[in-house]
């Protein structure tokens, strides 16, 4: 069965339509990416999946693994394994990291009917994570986000997907802001996260972040709509010819 | 609302109806009549057998107050409180009077209970159950006495204290708040009924906080409190005051006094959480906290250290100061401030800077939410003599909602050029960004909340003793519960 089904997704936030009749299918453990130009809705798409506050479904439905969530709460739709990483991780001041995902990942356990993880153990994982993501465990000591460097923030997300074990990751313009070296190391953590039972949805504008996530299916999106479907060869094309054919084939 | 009003409500509603009947119908001559006058003072000293000098004291105080106004400069409004329509002395209730069994408590106070961790025969203590044989309190108490004992340690009411040790509560009562300070101090003056007094010796270190067993055993300390603790030469000790819990409290006004004296190269440290009966989400009913609490360093090298965590009461008025007599003495005053629905705070520190070097520091974090207001409003005075003196001040205020306020009033009085004082103040919400990105994390709304503002707090949480700091984060998210979405 497919892990998320969005069927004819229409949205709109404040009156004006921005997903107007989105369809996508995705299989356990598969990476597809979506590219589009600025404004497509790409990352609309990404806020309406995880329920943030400020848009309205005016139409469709999207399925996680057979159940529609477009009514959950966005906490109930994590607990079902839908993680966001952010384009614009957002600072919390005086909350560490390891208190912030021992929070998170206990609210998501509690969820799922599982016993609460207890300080020690937690702590233990999380340094482990860390080593694994190459990641300082200095990190975890700082408060969220808070003064981190556009490349921590994203490796920080990294770390928090590695921890909190989602069954799709939506990755939104994890790419925007980073040099070619952060870009690479954030690169890695994804894949090293990639496994059979987990698929993820990366969200870029340019071409050169699918050059380190290799993805399996590619989708061009415009003006609100899915308007074509390929492979990876698929962003090859459009690095080299850009978005302008679609941009009329979707006014048309 | 959050669950901890509604329940004090209820359990108020409970309490207070009983408390009629019980009194309509056995007169209760430990009870004098209401009002007052030199007769209910004379009356409240001899029931406690008080020495000639504390009930010229109290009588002094008490014509002073008849002098006095109520005062109207703060930004709180207070309804007019008839002051002939209270009862100043009431007998402790007696076994009978009170709650069983936790059978007999309203479920959702022991909900509150449960959330913040408290230990079941704990509960009893604080929810009024009479206590059975079982729990042995006393013995648990004489355990801790003997251990303070050996180190010459003073812990007892300040009505045991004017038995035993007259002489030290006659040295230093109304030494640090005189009796014709301000209108509530002198109030208190006059009719206080019981608190704590502490003594510690010279060179002692206080082997433990003098919480625990406190807690236990604050029940009908009455409304008006009156505490005084003594350091002696190069002692220290940490002091506990109030609980995270919900009490029960039939008062409306409550106006307390509480003096510390710390002598040459002696620390205090005092640590307040106040969590009473901040009315409904109308703002009906709470208590009014108008209390006056002061430390004197008077000795070089001293230092006294106020941590507060304000979440309950209707109204909060209180300055908690440091006046740093001593040369290279240290005033601290470290404040969480929490509003929510109706209640109001007006609250800050005093430090006055008279010896050489002395330091002060202020962080304050003020949260509102609802329809509340706050102020933060302190002071910071540096005398001609006080070479060298310097304060730091830090406040900071999260509004959450659009219909809450938060106002900061420092007044800085300096008389002497070598002094350095910084002020920085912050104003901010929580926003819809960070509760998304916690949601998003997994988080509910509310725990988002107070993940948020425990973050904004921080500072002033990691200077409460531990064991208390874990009681008072999950304090900071009980009170705010309700106050989004």
């Amino acid at each position: 069965m497919a892990l998320l089904e969005i069927d004819n997704l229409r949205a709109e936030i404040e009156g004006q339509e921005i997903l107007r009749g989105v369809n996508l299918t995705m299989e356990p453990g598969k990476v597809h990416a979506i590219m589009g130009p600025n404004g497509s809705g790409k990352s609309t798409l990404a806020h309406v999946l995880t329920g943030r506050d400020g848009y309205t479904v005016t139409g469709g439905e999207v399925r996680f693994d057979g159940q529609n969530i477009l009514e959950m709460e966005p906490e109930e739709r994590a607990a079902v394994g839908l993680f966001l990483a952010f384009q614009y991780p957002v600072e919390i001041p005086g909350v560490t990291m390891t208190t912030f995902l021992k929070e998170a990942v206990n609210s998501l356990r509690k969820a799922r009917g599982e016993s609460e993880l207890d300080a020690l153990q937690f702590t233990k994982q999380l340094r482990q994570r860390c080593k694994e993501l190459g990641i300082s465990d200095d990190m975890l000591r700082r408060s969220v986000n808070t003064g981190f460097s556009g490349g921590e923030k994203k490796r920080a997300e990294v770390l928090q997907m590695a921890a909190l074990e989602p069954r799709l990751a939506v990755l939104d313009e994890t790419d925007s802001g980073l040099d070619i070296d952060a870009l690479k190391t954030v690169a890695d953590g994804v894949n090293s996260l990639r496994a059979p039972q987990r698929s993820m949805l990366v969200i870029t504008h340019y071409q050169r972040l699918l050059n380190y996530i290799v993805p399996d299916v590619v989708h061009v999106m415009v003006r609100g709509q899915i308007v074509r479907s390929g492979g990876k060869e698929l962003a090859e094309q459009l690095e080299a010819h850009g978005y302008a054919e679609y941009a009329e084939q979707a006014a048309a | 609302m959050g669950a901890t009003a509604e329940t004090v409500e209820q359990v108020r509603e409970a309490t207070s109806q009983k408390y009629k009947y019980g009194f309509v119908t056995e007169i209760d001559e430990e009870r004098p009549p209401k009002g007052l006058n030199e007769d209910i003072i004379r009356f409240i000293s001899q029931k406690k057998g008080e020495p000639q000098w504390l009930l010229d004291w109290r009588l002094k105080a008490f014509r002073h107050w008849l002098t006095m106004k109520h005062p109207n400069w703060q930004k709180v409004s207070v309804p007019p409180y008839d002051f002939q329509e209270a009862y100043y002395y009431a007998a402790p209730k007696s076994d009978a009077d009170k709650p069983q069994s936790l059978d007999e408590v309203d479920p959702k106070l022991l909900e509150t209970y449960e959330k913040l961790g408290i230990p079941l025969k704990e509960q009893e203590a604080l929810a009024g159950v009479a206590v059975d044989a079982v729990f042995d309190s006393v013995s648990v108490a004489t355990t801790y006495k003997q251990k303070l004992e050996e180190h010459g340690i003073i812990f007892c009411s300040i009505s045991e204290a004017v038995q035993e040790y007259p002489e030290l509560v006659q040295k230093y009562l109304g030494s640090v708040v005189p009796y014709s300070d301000n209108f509530f101090a002198t109030l208190n003056s006059a009719v206080f009924t019981d608190g704590s007094f502490v003594y510690i010796p010279k060179g002692v270190r206080c082997p433990m906080e003098l919480s625990t067993y406190f807690r236990i055993n604050a029940e009908n300390t009455g409304q008006f409190e009156r505490t005084l603790i003594v350091a002696d030469e190069g002692s220290y000790v940490s002091y506990l005051e109030g609980c995270t819990a919900p009490q029960r409290d039939e008062n409306q006004m409550h106006a307390a006094v509480v003096e510390l004296v710390a002598l040459g190269d002696a620390e205090i440290k005092y640590s307040t959480v106040q969590n009473w009966f901040p009315g409904d989400e109308n703002g009906k009913g709470g208590i009014y906290n108008f209390v006056t609490k002061r430390g004197a360093c008077r000795g070089d090298n001293s230092k006294i250290s106020w941590t507060q965590v304000e979440t309950g009461s209707a109204i909060t008025w209180k300055y908690p100061s440091c006046i740093l007599e001593g040369d290279n003495s240290v005033g601290e005053f470290y404040s969480i401030a929490i509003t929510n629905n109706y209640q109001q705070a007006d609250t800050g520190t005093k430090m006055i800077h008279v010896g050489k070097n002395t330091r002060s520091r202020i962080v304050s974090k003020g949260i509102s939410a609802g329809h509340a207001d706050q102020t933060y409003r302190g002071l910071v005075r540096v005398s001609p003599k006080a070479d060298g003196a310097r304060n730091f001040t830090q406040c900071d205020s999260l509004l959450i909602g659009q219909t809450c306020g938060a106002h900061t009033v420092p007044y800085i009085e300096s008389r002497n050029r070598s002094a350095n004082v910084e002020h920085e103040a912050t104003t901010s919400k929580i926003s819809e960004d960070q509760l998304f990105y916690c949601r998003q994390r997994g988080l509910d709304e509310e725990n988002a909340v107070a993940l948020v503002v425990n973050g904004f707090c921080r500072e002033v949480l990691q200077q409460l003793p531990m064991e208390f700091a874990v009681e008072a984060q999950k304090l900071v998210g009980i009170s705010l519960e309700g106050s989004v979405g």
